[in-house]
This record gives structure tokens, sequence and C-alpha cells, in this order.
């Protein structure tokens, strides 16, 4: 699929447009990007910056996890968990794990626990900004 | 595991930060920059907003 993407130069100026083709469907990144961290970039061939989000999204994960915290899941009722587990289940495959393994505690007894809850939301909502920032490599919304 | 308050508010930083640095800029240089100042200012604002706190409490 060819996006247009024009490039305005100054006030009143029409621009130069340019056809991008993306090498690799950009939806495809941003589905690969949300199941595994980083994969989005690295389907684009940014190695550096796919493993930096790899690692940086599964640390945040697994400090988490280490931490005690808690894994939310759907159907509580509860307002704030129906948030928790929207944050959560944006680190894809990582929560989908951590579920089947049983990983988590659902009571928070410490504060370092509540900590880890923390983590492991904020991992997912880092996740769904990374492959968000792959799926706009892909279609030329980002350049570079 | 058991990590100071310290501890996770660096850890929290630093992965968070990367995050940023590689997603909202374009440039590699301008990757490390940002990256470093949200560093900076999530581990400098914690530190702020603590001491803020101690002086309500006191």
């Amino acid at each position: 699929m060819a996006t247009k993407v024009d490039y305005p130069l100054a006030p009143g100026d029409k621009g130069l447009t340019t056809v991008f083709t993306p090498r690799v469907s950009p939806t495809l990144t941003l589905l690969a990007g949300w199941l595994i961290p980083g994969a989005g970039h690295l389907l684009l061939g940014k190695w550096i910056r796919g493993l930096l989000l790899l690692a940086a999204i599964v640390g945040m994960f697994s400090v988490g996890i280490a931490l005690q915290g808690k894994i939310y899941t759907p159907n509580t009722g509860e307002p704030l968990d129906m948030l928790g587990f929207a944050g959560d289940l944006g680190a894809g495959m990582l929560y989908l794990l951590a579920r089947l393994a049983g990983w988590g505690q659902a009571p928070v007894l410490i504060a370092v626990a509540d900590y880890g809850t923390k983590f492991i939301v904020v991992a997912g909502l880092l996740n769904i900004v990374a492959a968000v920032d792959a799926h706009s490599l892909a279609n030329g919304r980002k350049a570079s | 595991m058991s990590i100071s308050h310290f501890s996770a508010v660096l850890l929290f930083s630093l992965f968070t930060s990367v995050v940023f640095g590689i997603t909202q800029r374009s440039q590699p240089r301008m990757m490390i920059r940002f990256g470093a100042f949200c560093f900076v200012m999530f581990v400098t604002g914690t530190i702020a907003a603590s001491w803020l706190m101690w002086l309500i409490k006191h």
C-alpha cells in the first residue's frame, strides 16, 4: 500500500509530494510489535532500536514480576482493574505467558509489590507506544 | 526480589527513558539526548516530589 507524504517547505508553498511504498505491511509491524516487544522495529531492519526496546520492555515486565506485582484479569467488574487489565494486555505475549505460567500475585501486601504492579502495567503501555512507533515507521509517517 | 524505593525509581526511569528516547525522536543523537533528559527529569521529579511530601507532613 502506497502512502502520499507531503513535505511543505514554507508557508504558502505547495510542497513536495512523494509516494512512500512500505517494505513491510504497517499492520504486520503493529501486530508483531504488540505481540513481541521490539519485533516491529526488527522487521523493519532497525536492529539496535528493536533490541533496546525488547530489553527495556521485557526488563520492566520482569522486574514487575520479580517484585510480586499483580497481573490483572478481565471481568472483575472494578473500573480500575479494567484499566489495569488494558495496560497489562499491551504487553502482548508477555501477558499471555504470565497468565499461563501463573506469575504475579493477586493480593498486594507490601509497597514494592505495588511498584511491581505498576511496572507491569507501564511495560504494557510502553509496548503499545513502541508498536505504534513501528507502525509509523512502516507507513512513512515517521521519517526514520 | 526486594529492592529499595530509590532503586525502583532508577529502574523505572531507565526503562521508560529508553522507550521514550527511541519512539519520540527520529535521529539517533536526538534519541540519546531526549532519553537522557527524560531519565534526569524522572529521577529529579521523584526526589523533588518526595521532599515536597516530607515538607507537607512536617
